[in-house]
C-alpha cells in the first residue's frame, strides 16, 4: 500500500484536457518524513509510520522527542502509520505528493464534520411527519418506535437520534486529477470527509 | 489569501471581457465532435452572472424557433474561445430573471449610451 498524509485545503473545480470540468477537493499532501519502519520479525507486523506537520518543541513530549530524535526529522504534530508500504522505506526519508500519479484510484480517509446530536430526519434521513393537517410538534418526529404488548420492549439499534458526524469515514476509487509536486498538491475527483484545514489520509 | 483562490490562481482565465447581465453577448465555444473541434456562436442575451473565481458561471438566453434557450457557461472554461460583447443594455438588476416571463416588444433592453 503507498499512502500519505495531508491536510484539506477545500474543494473547487478543475478543468481536465477535454475542457470538461471535473468537481475536485485539492489536498496539501505531505512533505512528510518517516519516523519508524515497523518490521514483521522484530515488531509483528510490517508498517512505516509518517510524521506530518511540524510541532514546536514544547508541545512534544520527551518520550517524543526521543521518537522523533531517534529518526533523525524534526517533531510532529501527526504521526500515522501505513501497514505495507510499498518500495523501500528508511527513517528520515521524505514522502511526498509525487509517490502518487495522475489517474490513480485512491482512498482517502478523513474524520467527518461533527453534527452534535442530531435528529433522525437529518441522520437517517427520515422523512418527518405531515407538515399539514392539523399536525403540531410532530414535523421531524421519528414516529412509532415498535408495537406494544409484543415484543414490549424497543428493539436494539433502532434508528433514533444521537450524535453525528466526527467518525472515522473512507471514501474509495477516487481519482486523483492533478497533482503539483511544487506545491505538494493533490486534486482527488470527488468529495473527501471533513472540514477544511482537517487531516486526511490518501491510499492507493 | 484564500488558500483555495491561491490554489486556482493559474487556472483563471485573464482574457475575458467585461460585460455584465443585459448585454448582449456572442459567445464562441469550441465544441468536440469525435476528433474534430469547430467553433459554435451562441448569441444571446447574458441574464446571470454568478460565482466567483473558477466556480464563475454566466447565463445566456436567447430566442430559437419562438422557444427560449438558455445556456449556463462556466466563465473560465478553456472550451470558451472567446467571448464578445455586441451590445451594452441599460438594466436596473444583477439577475434578468423577468425576462423570462417576457415576449416580443415587452423583453427589449434598451441599449446603455
Amino acid at each position: 500500500m503507498q499512502g500519505i498524509l495531508g491536510k484539506k485545503i477545500g474543494m473547487t473545480r478543475f478543468f481536465n484536457e477535454n475542457g470538461a470540468p471535473v468537481v475536485a477537493t485539492v489536498i496539501e499532501a505531505g512533505p512528510c518524513r518517516v519516523v519508524q519502519v515497523k518490521k514483521e520479525d522484530k515488531d509483528g507486523y510490517n508498517a512505516v509510520q509518517l510524521g506530518f506537520i511540524e510541532q514546536m518543541e514544547k508541545r512534544v513530549s520527551k518520550p517524543l522527542r526521543g521518537h522523533f530524535k531517534r529518526a533523525d526529522v524534526p517533531n510532529f504534530r501527526i504521526l500515522k502509520e501505513i501497514r505495507d508500504f510499498e518500495g523501500e522505506v528508511k527513517e528520515g526519508d521524505t514522502v511526498q505528493a509525487d509517490s502518487f500519479s495522475e489517474g490513480d484510484v485512491v482512498k482517502v480517509t478523513g474524520f467527518s464534520k461533527g453534527r452534535g446530536f442530531a435528529g433522525v430526519v437529518k441522520r437517517h434521513g427520515f422523512s418527518g411527519g405531515p407538515r399539514t393537517h392539523g399536525q403540531s410538534d410532530r414535523h421531524r418526529a421519528p414516529g412509532s418506535l415498535g408495537q406494544s404488548a409484543y415484543p414490549k420492549r424497543v428493539f436494539k439499534g433502532l434508528k433514533m437520534g444521537g450524535r453525528m458526524g466526527n467518525t472515522r469515514n473512507t471514501i474509495r476509487n477516487l481519482r486523483i486529477v492533478k497533482i503539483v509536486p511544487e506545491k505538494n498538491l493533490i486534486y482527488v475527483s470527488g468529495s473527501v470527509p471533513g472540514a477544511r484545514n482537517s487531516i486526511v489520509e490518501i491510499y492507493r | 489569501m484564500d488558500p483555495i483562490q491561491a490554489v486556482t490562481a493559474d487556472q483563471l482565465r485573464t482574457d475575458i471581457p467585461e460585460f455584465s447581465p443585459g448585454d448582449d453577448v456572442a459567445v464562441h465555444y469550441r465544441v468536440i465532435e469525435g476528433d474534430k473541434e469547430r467553433i459554435q456562436v451562441f448569441r444571446g442575451l447574458c441574464i446571470q452572472r454568478r460565482g466567483g473565481g473558477l466556480n464563475a458561471t454566466f447565463t445566456v438566453r436567447k430566442i430559437s424557433g419562438g422557444v427560449g434557450v438558455e445556456r449556463i457557461f462556466p466563465l473560465h472554461s478553456p472550451r470558451i474561445a472567446k467571448i464578445e460583447r455586441t451590445r451594452q443594455g441599460k438594466v436596473r438588476r444583477a439577475k434578468l430573471y423577468y425576462i423570462r416571463n417576457l415576449r416580443g416588444k415587452a423583453a427589449r433592453i434598451q441599449e446603455k449610451m
